[in-house]
């Protein structure tokens, strides 16, 4: 029992960090209708920036604002310079853009940084297990990343469904021209929506750092997952993009963890191993078909 | 008709023997650059490149020319490479491939073509069994004899239930088959990852549920960075020890994981502090060519090097003849950084292998210390299914 609910956690926190990555990707395929391939390598940049000057200086809290600074001005600069002179193109010039930006952001990386992943050590504060249940132990670090998702989910919440902005969010992604018509400055909307992903995005970079190794190619691994989330949860979703992340991050996990022990029922040891580490890394792309099936549009499509 | 015939014969002479004389051998090295592996191929390129900077520009006198190209880990590009190199580069030599995947797609185009393939490093078991080839040679290490040293080391140390791990691919199954090959206890469970998993937590939570004497993990490169610092952070490390092979402790890797990594329990055929005149002036040439300290792959880039070195000597750079090629690589008139090295029946190594420990040295930084001699003389399993 008590390693199911940490199998349950472990899904959780795979959850939330594909959600911070999610919400950004959605708002701005949502809104603008781009599809932003650099995501992952904004991920990158934020876990560089921040895990570089929390290595340099020794201060875990001072990577926070470096990682978050680097990832949301990449943002704005990948925005300014690449994305706002592609929304009338189609989205195989976007994709082909972007995918360009990947490979020179690895690249720029891999000179300034080197090939060798970067090390930070977890913040002496956070770096023990707290014991939630008898004999449930759980690394506070990870207890800490689903803490900052889930916040960041209330205050995504509260943003996009009790302010102006939000309203304005929620407009454009519903009917961009008529938002433009109204006399708001879509471009400035733009921007701010951009670097508010790529933001999140460095977040949850920053945040993995200590517990994966900061490497260059690390954005990719997450982003086709990332892509999953946003495609389960309906395009422009925020809420759908929270909970197929959970979804997605528990369902996987799960799959991990479960599945080659119940192949192992009715079957040999190694294969069911073998079989069962086969189809536990189709599931995520298994359920995306199911979820498609059944709502083509996604989970949360209504909005849009 | 006769004299552009005669002009043409004498054009066609005097081209193959300034061909002789200017043309530098090519050597085609194919090789992991980019991705989070990319040190690896890194390594290998600047300890191939040492060897040929040492002797200024040749190998075995011979005046070579290395074409180096980044397969990105695509099977695909690897292939595609040696494509273009066999038939616009006329490259009759390759060397340089990281990972078996690639491997199992490019070497058997190199060798369809009639070209020579050296190993610095991937060396996957089936083709050093029923599938050797005489054209084929493996400077570093089967996966399978690799991870296998791990769990001799682990039946060595005394312990007697493992739980084994390592990602879903041919290397990884290797590993596993090879680990249970040489350890003498029992399989407390064995799980395969995911090749592009980086949070293992779920594992973590298997391990620990099944308390095992010893954990054996092959994860290689930043993966295996991520698997050890999330096994500290689950306070698994103090609790259940780990053996591992040299790929998952490398120098690079062991500097990355600082102090997680302290006690580890290493395994493999090269370390550092190996104690032979060859090793010794490797190590510090490398050091101060490129100022940081070498891995194995580096050490391995080297002996492939050395080991064309002696053949192209041998032969005077014909790679054409391979047979010849092959007669001088078999004589292995070269010293390699591991000491004492030769080749089976099947071209793969014959050599020996370390157990190893992470200690702190006495200026109180962690290093990797070679304990004691695990096998001697040691070939692999495979040798047996081989015809040559």
């Amino acid at each position: 029992m008590t390693l199911f609910l940490e199998q349950l956690l472990n899904g959780m926190q795979l959850g939330v960090t594909l959600f911070l990555l999610a919400a950004g990707l959605t708002l701005i395929f949502g809104i603008m209708g781009v599809i932003n391939l650099a995501h992952g390598s904004i991920y990158m940049i934020g876990a560089y920036a921040g895990t570089y000057v929390a290595a340099t200086t020794g201060s875990f809290l001072l990577g926070i604002p470096a990682g978050l600074a680097a990832a949301a001005l990449t943002g704005i600069a990948v925005e300014f310079l690449v994305v706002r002179q592609l929304y009338d193109r189609d989205h195989l010039d976007q994709v082909l853009a972007t995918f360009g930006l990947i490979l020179i952001f690895n690249q720029a990386i891999t000179m300034i940084f080197g090939r060798q992943p970067l090390f930070v050590g977890l913040p002496e504060a956070l770096s023990g297990s707290v014991e939630l249940l008898p004999g449930l132990f759980y690394p506070l670090y990870r207890l800490a990343i689903i803490a900052v998702g889930l916040l960041v989910a209330v205050g995504l919440y509260l943003l996009i469904n009790r302010t102006r902005v939000g309203m304005l969010v929620r407009a454009g992604s519903t009917n961009r021209e008529m938002v433009r018509a109204l006399g708001v400055d879509i471009r400035l909307l733009y921007t701010a929506v951009f670097a508010l992903g790529a933001l999140l995005a460095g977040l949850a970079g920053y945040m993995a750092g200590p517990i994966l190794a900061v490497q260059v190619g690390m954005g990719e691994q997450i982003l086709i997952t990332t892509f999953v989330v946003v495609v389960i949860g309906g395009v422009g979703s925020v809420k759908g993009a929270f909970y197929a992340s959970l979804l997605l991050g528990v369902t996987d996990t799960a799959l991990r963890a479960y599945l080659p022990g119940l192949l192992r029922q009715v079957m040999v040891g190694p294969e069911a191993d073998a079989l069962g580490a086969g189809i536990s890394s189709m599931g995520i792309y298994l359920l995306m078909a199911i979820v498609l099936l059944i709502r083509p549009k996604g989970l949360f499509a209504g909005s849009t | 008709m006769l004299k552009s015939l005669l002009s043409s014969a004498v054009a066609a002479t005097l081209c193959t023997s300034a061909a002789l004389a200017a043309d530098p051998v090519k050597i085609g090295m194919i090789t992991t650059l980019s991705g989070p592996a990319g040190y690896l191929g890194q390594d290998i390129r600047d300890g191939f490149q040492l060897a040929i900077d040492l002797e200024g520009g040749k190998l075995g006198d011979v005046p070579v020319e290395v074409l180096v190209e980044d397969d990105a880990l695509k099977p695909g590009s690897g292939r595609q490479i040696a494509d273009r190199f066999l038939n616009d580069e006329g490259v009759k030599l390759f060397t340089g491939i990281v990972f078996s995947n690639v491997a199992g797609a490019t070497v058997p185009e190199i060798l369809d073509a009639g070209a020579i393939f050296v190993s610095p490093n991937a060396g996957p078991s089936e083709f050093a069994g029923k599938g050797c080839h005489k054209n084929y040679f493996v400077l570093s290490w089967l996966t399978d004899t690799m991870q296998g040293s791990a769990g001799r080391n682990a039946s060595d140390l005394g312990y007697k239930n493992a739980f084994v791990l390592a990602p879903n691919y041919q290397a990884g199954k290797d590993a596993i088959t090879g680990f249970k090959r040489y350890f003498d206890g029992e399989i407390a469970g064995e799980i395969y990852t995911r090749l592009d998993q980086t949070d293992f937590a779920a594992e973590m939570a298997q391990i620990k549920a099944a308390n095992p004497d010893v954990v054996f993990q092959f994860q290689p490169g930043g993966l295996g960075i991520a698997f050890l610092r999330q096994y500290q952070q689950a306070g698994l490390l103090g609790s259940i020890p780990m053996v591992i092979a040299e790929p998952s402790m490398d120098h690079a890797i062991l500097k990355a994981v600082g102090d997680a990594a302290e006690g580890l329990n290493v395994s493999g055929a090269w370390n550092v502090d190996l104690d032979n005149d060859t090793n010794r002036a490797f190590v510090a040439s490398f050091e101060e060519a490129y100022g940081r300290a070498p891995t194995m792959y580096a050490a391995q880039g080297y002996d492939t090097a050395l080991a064309i070195a002696s053949a192209l000597k041998e032969t005077g750079g014909d790679v054409d003849d391979t047979e010849a090629f092959r007669a001088a690589m078999l004589a292995t008139g070269f010293d390699t950084t591991r000491g004492s090295f030769s080749f089976g029946k099947n071209q793969h190594p014959v050599q020996d292998w370390y157990a190893m420990q992470v200690v702190r040295d006495d200026a109180g930084k962690l290093a990797l210390k070679t304990r004691k001699q695990l096998m001697a003389a040691h070939g692999d399993p495979f040798a047996a299914d081989c015809d040559l």
